[in-house]
């Protein structure tokens, strides 16, 4: 478009530039190369194609027939998808406030100046790190219904009739959470430990001479302070919860009956189990919606709040 | 559950906030701890004296020929040896790969950098179990399944690893590239030989943190490899104790011997594994 006139730096040297800049991308791009063929083809397209596969009559053999919206609606009328769905909101009904309530009350014990204080944090976080496997299986000894250690220790405090744990249908829900949230506290525990470096002490100071108590400096000071991690906490243990699944499925394989059966099981049994691919991809989808949208009503929420 | 300066109070007089404090930690430890308590105890039981009523907490004779047993009754040896090499490939590529993309996402300029970054973030949201069906259906065209390659491309290109060393980068100043820049230094002599020196404490975290997910992982194997020759110790360690249910103490010598290399792991680097997970959970 322009003309060239005496005084424009030279062409090649405009050149040169471009071709500077253009390197420079290049060398951007090749850094993200590595990793982003692996998650693009692993990750990335998986995600995707699930849209696609979820309108689908896909199964091991044959090739993807579109089918519209038919998975769904059969998704509407199947009992035991209507049972996924509701025992995975009972467990993150209890799940998430359970946690969250008891990893913060242990990083607020964990956050004095006690003795020892090292060896608490470490053995409250070990649990996380164990395998699900060796945890379900040493959990699911102590559950035994008669000569359990657990039944036997209720039984000192003048219980009769134990629960049968994860024999009965009643209670196998309750022994998972049970094993979850001691498995996820220390996880948990340490997010809040170091969201409570960040309270300014001379708030707390100033709120003791101002004489408020203990319970109340908690809400009025540490809390709000704290509600970045406690957001952040919230949903990440949401997220959690509802793909909830290993350690249901070593610990109960869903049943008795249906009692544990949750929705990432559910996608399990249908895809890898019976090779319904396109049925367990509706499935997912309605898992895959429910964590966006349960993500997004959080963070409008936080923001309101924040406002 | 109160605040945290509540021993304050009882400054001078008796200390009961202290008191209360070191009760309650030492009833929550006894709750974390105790299932690890009985794992172990129980391995050195035989497996009619696992329930007894009451409990026996601590056998009269530990018997430690359960540790030698489950190494003739089981292919413990196999399933230690595939998750060994997973682990240690998981992690070298995850370090490699991770740290690698994290410095284009810190440090480097191309135009779509900000939106392939978002991506990347959005899908450490996405459930796995939303997306295995495809992933599976992947990995079988590309005839990867029932191979130990399939748990390897699985873990190795993880979201999370960039996540986390990206931020640790975003800690170092950009102008220290900058000058390295206007020296000379390309971008990769910029990564090998300022930044990755800088970032040796998150590249430990993140070494510990993906070799104990693979060494802890499940459900990938159970997808993925069929061959028993193939079978990870978390694997291998849940079909024993369908094959071998009255078995209890032998079970819990399987237990022990499976989390024991990760408790090894977690007290040796055990900065490393808070460091990490609080870099990860400082920002949203």
């Amino acid at each position: 478009m322009s003309t060239t006139t005496v005084g424009d730096p030279p062409a090649s040297a405009v050149r040169a530039k471009r071709w500077h800049k253009a390197r420079r991308s290049l060398e951007g791009v090749s850094f993200i190369l590595p990793n982003f063929l692996g998650f693009g083809l692993l990750t990335l397209g998986p995600v995707v194609a699930l849209f696609y596969i979820s309108f689908t009559n896909w199964n091991v053999f044959g090739t993807a027939k579109w089918i519209g919206l038919d998975n769904f609606t059969r998704l509407l009328a199947d009992k035991s998808f209507h049972r996924a769905l509701l025992n995975t909101l009972y467990y993150s009904a209890l799940h998430i406030p359970l946690t969250l309530v008891l990893s913060l009350g242990l990083a607020l014990l964990l956050n004095r100046e006690l003795r020892g204080v090292a060896f608490f944090r470490t053995a409250a976080f070990f649990p996380y790190i164990t395998s699900i496997v060796a945890i379900a299986i040493a959990w699911n000894l102590l559950f035994s219904k008669d000569a359990g250690p657990l039944n036997q220790i209720l039984g000192l405090f003048g219980v009769d009739d134990p629960p049968g744990w994860t024999a009965s249908s009643d209670w196998a829900m309750p022994a998972v959470i049970i094993v979850g949230v001691w498995r996820e506290m220390g996880y948990y525990m340490l997010l809040f430990l170091a969201g409570l470096q960040t309270v300014p002490p001379e708030l707390h100071e100033a709120a003791r001479i101002d004489g408020a108590t203990a319970w109340q400096r908690f809400r009025n000071v540490t809390l709000p302070c704290l509600r970045p991690t406690t957001f952040f906490v919230t949903v990440m243990l949401t997220i959690g919860s509802f793909k909830v699944f290993d350690l249901i499925l070593v610990m109960t394989n869903g049943g008795p009956g249906q009692s544990t059966l949750v929705l990432s099981q559910y996608i399990y049994q249908k895809g890898l189990v019976e090779n319904r691919f396109g049925y367990a991809s509706a499935i997912s989808v309605v898992l895959f919606a429910l964590c966006m949208l349960v993500t997004v009503v959080q963070f409008a929420v936080n923001r309101r709040r924040a406002a | 559950m109160t605040a945290l300066d509540d021993h304050r109070v009882g400054r001078g007089s008796f200390p009961v906030g202290k008191v209360l404090g070191y009760a309650a930690l030492v009833v929550a430890a006894a709750a974390l701890l105790l299932p690890f308590f009985w794992m172990v105890s129980s391995s050195l039981k035989t497996s009619n004296t696992v329930f007894t009523n009451p409990v026996t907490w601590l056998p009269d004779v530990p018997r430690w020929r359960n540790y030698l047993e489950i190494w003739r009754v089981s292919d413990m040896l196999v399933w230690l040896r595939n998750t060994v090499v997973l682990s240690v490939v998981v992690t070298f590529l995850q370090l490699f790969t991770g740290s690698f993309a994290a410095y284009g996402f810190a440090k480097a300029r191309f135009p779509g950098r900000n939106l392939l970054f978002v991506l990347y973030i959005g899908t450490i949201a996405v459930p796995w179990q939303a997306y295995m069906i495809p992933q599976f259906i992947f990995m079988s065209e590309i005839g990867l399944t029932d191979t130990l390659w399939s748990i390897i491309a699985l873990q190795a290109f993880g979201a999370f690893g960039v996540f986390l060393m990206r931020q640790y980068y975003a800690t170092i100043p950009d102008e220290l590239c900058e000058a390295a820049r206007v020296d000379g230094l390309s971008e990769y002599g910029i990564y090998f030989r300022i930044v990755l020196p800088l970032s040796v404490p998150a590249l430990a975290s993140l070494a510990l943190l993906t070799l104990v997910t693979t060494w802890n992982d499940y459900l990938g194997p159970l997808i993925y490899l069929r061959d028993p020759d193939l079978w990870t110790i978390q694997l291998g360690l849940k079909t024993f104790v369908s094959e071998y249910s009255a078995e209890h103490a032998l079970i819990m010598t399987g237990s022990v011997l499976s989390v024991l290399p990760v408790a090894i792991v977690f007290l040796l680097g055990q900065k490393y594994f808070v460091q990490g997970i609080a870099t990860s959970g400082m920002k949203g």
